[in-house]
């Protein structure tokens, strides 16, 4: 079959405008035919179309739509249209094409104010969350304080499956991760420290820095970005498939069976992978010490002691709690907040992860603070 | 387009040929044929857990059968090559049974999105005829500028179809198109699939479980019984066929409430007719 060309002629008998279209007028040729029919009518004028489909071998929506541009394209718009000779298929279409409405247009171009907009629209937003957060961590207390009042009601299953997801499976990578920061830390020491013939200070460095700090951030970012995203992905798929509203109706309450067992499998979790992160740290540090400053074990433990001391252990333990329940609610209140589109549970799930990791670095300055005026 | 030789458009659009489909020992589909032609609406029924979805995805080209194979237009559709499974590929339309709008995209995007992929037409046209689509399909124009999630059931349905008419298919596929509808609903979805047939030239194939559109707008039905497709004939021939699912599906009383509501509606424009 030879390819056929899509074209037409216009043809004028008194005030009616003949169209006899030719080939195929489909969506495949629009772009070619598109404007084309529209201009050369422009400058017509007359009261009635007449199609003549003749000549026409294909013929779909789009074709008909381009067609039907001759009834209102014209010097004034034709006050009638018919289909002369042609199928009832053909008359079918030009129907639909004629008949349709066209919705508005879309919204205009951004304008150059939009961006005072955003900055205020985010800066409400922030706010916003803020109290929204707050306000979940208050009502989680307060359901907190009535299954402790009832301990019957605590889902110990749940908490249990959620400290082995949250927990005993993050250990490695906890460890690995703190293993190597504790070693890096060392190596800086190394360097900047045999300069002043001072090498058995890196004890010092790495003790301070990864009992105090460095430990407890790790294994909260590890947490945030490994479990809180896990628990807003989930939650809002949950609430995408109306398991949150099937709850509802059964009598459940959503804060009791979802938000209560993250919290505390958070809430205990933390301390603990901290702690071993902080021992996968210091073992970082101790096999650097050993290998470039000729540390011993025994020595670098005895400077440990005397030098860094235990209650630097506890300072770092004492904020993981805090981290842990900072993490699982962000977690969770975004999950809740998911709305029905899959767009917003990507948005939601980015928003948590970024917040969570947001706040830990914030409350953890404040902690800072907070332990040197108290001159731990 | 006709023009295109790849396109034999006086051969069936779409024949299965001695389908086999398995999931692992599990056998879905044995020695299965099927032939749709040109022009007609097909309705394929058969019990929960028979493959009806899968052999539609195996039909459209998401599944391989483990045996046996599919024919578009009088040819293999392995022996086609990419670029004319691309133009076959266009000439499907797909509704899926949850409407698998883009959740991204407005309806209109959703529409634009294939004309976008597979013209070069200018973005004002697509528009307009993305709107055009909104109204053939019935609805509301202010729905352009809706977002799926804002769309009620019925509504993303048609979202659904219109995005499968974007390209002006010749081959539709309609996953169960009025489940979950309510009668009304229902009812001018059928309405509106035989005017599009007429209006488009479509071949329909479609899956369902709704009698009443079984009754109404089917001109042939295909029944998926014991891993093949034993008859594809129309309402009258299947409903006496012999077989134990065949006769309690067509004599059970949903059935004959459907059947008998036709009757009705008959007779009265018959009285019309004659008054």
């Amino acid at each position: 079959m030879l390819a056929t060309t899509s074209d037409y002629k216009l043809e004028m008998r008194e005030d009616v405008l003949v169209v006899h279209p030719n080939g195929n007028w489909t969506i495949a040729q629009a772009a070619d035919l598109e404007g084309r029919l529209s201009k050369d009518v422009a400058a017509l004028s007359y009261r009635h179309v007449d199609f003549d489909m003749t000549e026409i071998k294909e013929l779909d929506t789009a074709g008909a739509y381009l067609l039907a541009r001759a009834i209102r394209y014209g010097m004034t718009p034709a006050e009638s249209w018919d289909v002369c000779t042609g199928s009832n298929g053909h008359k079918t279409l030009m129907n639909v094409a004629t008949s349709s409405v066209l919705g508005h247009e879309p919204e205009p171009r951004r304008q150059w104010y939009d961006a005072f907009a955003k900055v205020g629209e985010a800066s409400v937003r922030i706010w916003n969350e803020t109290v929204e957060t707050l306000a979940f961590l208050g009502q989680l207390f307060v359901v907190m304080a009535k299954v402790i009042a009832q301990p019957k009601r605590l889902r110990w299953r749940a908490i249990i499956n959620l400290i082995e997801s949250v927990g005993l499976d993050a250990v490695p990578i906890v460890m690995v991760l703190s293993f190597f920061i504790g070693a890096v830390i060392a190596y800086m020491g190394a360097n900047l420290l045999a300069s002043f013939g001072a090498s058995v200070f890196m004890v010092d460095l790495v003790g301070f820095a990864v009992l105090r700090e460095l430990a407890v951030i790790i294994t909260a970012i590890l947490l945030a970005g490994r479990s809180d995203s896990a628990f807003t992905a989930s939650l809002g798929a949950m609430k995408m498939r109306q398991e949150i509203d099937a709850m509802k109706v059964m009598g459940l309450d959503t804060f009791e069976v979802l938000v209560v067992p993250r919290a505390i499998a958070c809430v205990v979790v933390m301390p603990i992978l901290t702690f071993l992160a902080m021992m996968s740290g210091l073992l970082g540090g101790l096999i650097v010490a050993w290998v470039t400053a000729d540390i011993t074990p025994i020595l670098f433990l005895n400077r440990l002691n005397t030098a860094v001391g235990i209650e630097n252990l506890w300072v770092g333990l004492v904020k993981t709690p805090v981290f842990g329940l900072i993490i699982a609610i962000i977690g969770c209140r975004q999950g809740l907040a998911v709305t029905g589109s899959v767009e917003s549970l990507g948005q939601r799930t980015t928003t948590s992860v970024v917040q969570a990791i947001f706040a830990v670095i914030i409350v953890n300055a404040i902690f800072a603070i907070l332990f040197f005026q108290m001159g731990v | 387009m006709a023009s295109d030789p790849i396109i034999d458009l006086s051969a069936p659009p779409m024949r299965a040929v001695g389908i086999r489909t398995q999931f692992g020992p599990n056998v879905i589909h044995e020695n299965l044929n099927f032939t749709v032609n040109q022009g007609e609406i097909v309705g394929l029924v058969g019990g929960s857990g028979t493959g009806k979805s899968v052999l539609m995805n195996t039909m459209l080209g998401l599944k391989e059968p483990e045996g046996g194979h599919v024919e578009y237009f009088g040819q293999n559709r392995n022996d086609l090559t990419t670029q004319a499974r691309m133009v076959i590929n266009n000439k499907m339309g797909v509704l899926f049974q949850g409407g698998a709008l883009f959740s991204s995209m407005t309806v209109r995007e959703n529409i634009m999105a294939p004309m976008r992929e597979h013209t070069d037409i200018s973005s004002g046209l697509m528009r307009e005829l993305a709107d055009m689509k909104i109204h053939m399909v019935g609805l509301p124009p202010e729905s352009a500028v809706l977002y799926p999630s804002d769309l009620s059931g019925g509504m993303k349905k048609r979202a659904g179809l219109a995005r499968a008419l974007a390209l002006d298919p010749k081959l539709l596929f309609l996953d169960e198109p009025t489940a979950g509808l309510d009668p009304v609903g229902a009812n001018a979805f059928d309405e509106l699939i035989l005017g599009l047939r007429e209006a488009m030239d479509l071949t329909v194939l479609m899956v369902t479980h709704d009698l009443d559109s079984l009754y109404l707008i089917c001109d042939r039905i295909a029944v998926l019984v014991d891993k093949h497709i034993p008859i594809a004939d129309s309402l009258q021939a299947v409903s006496q066929y012999n077989h134990p699912w065949v006769r309690e599906y067509f004599g059970g009383p949903r059935s004959r409430a459907a059947t008998r509501a036709i009757e009705n509606n008959e007779q009265k424009s018959e009285i019309e007719r004659k008054g």
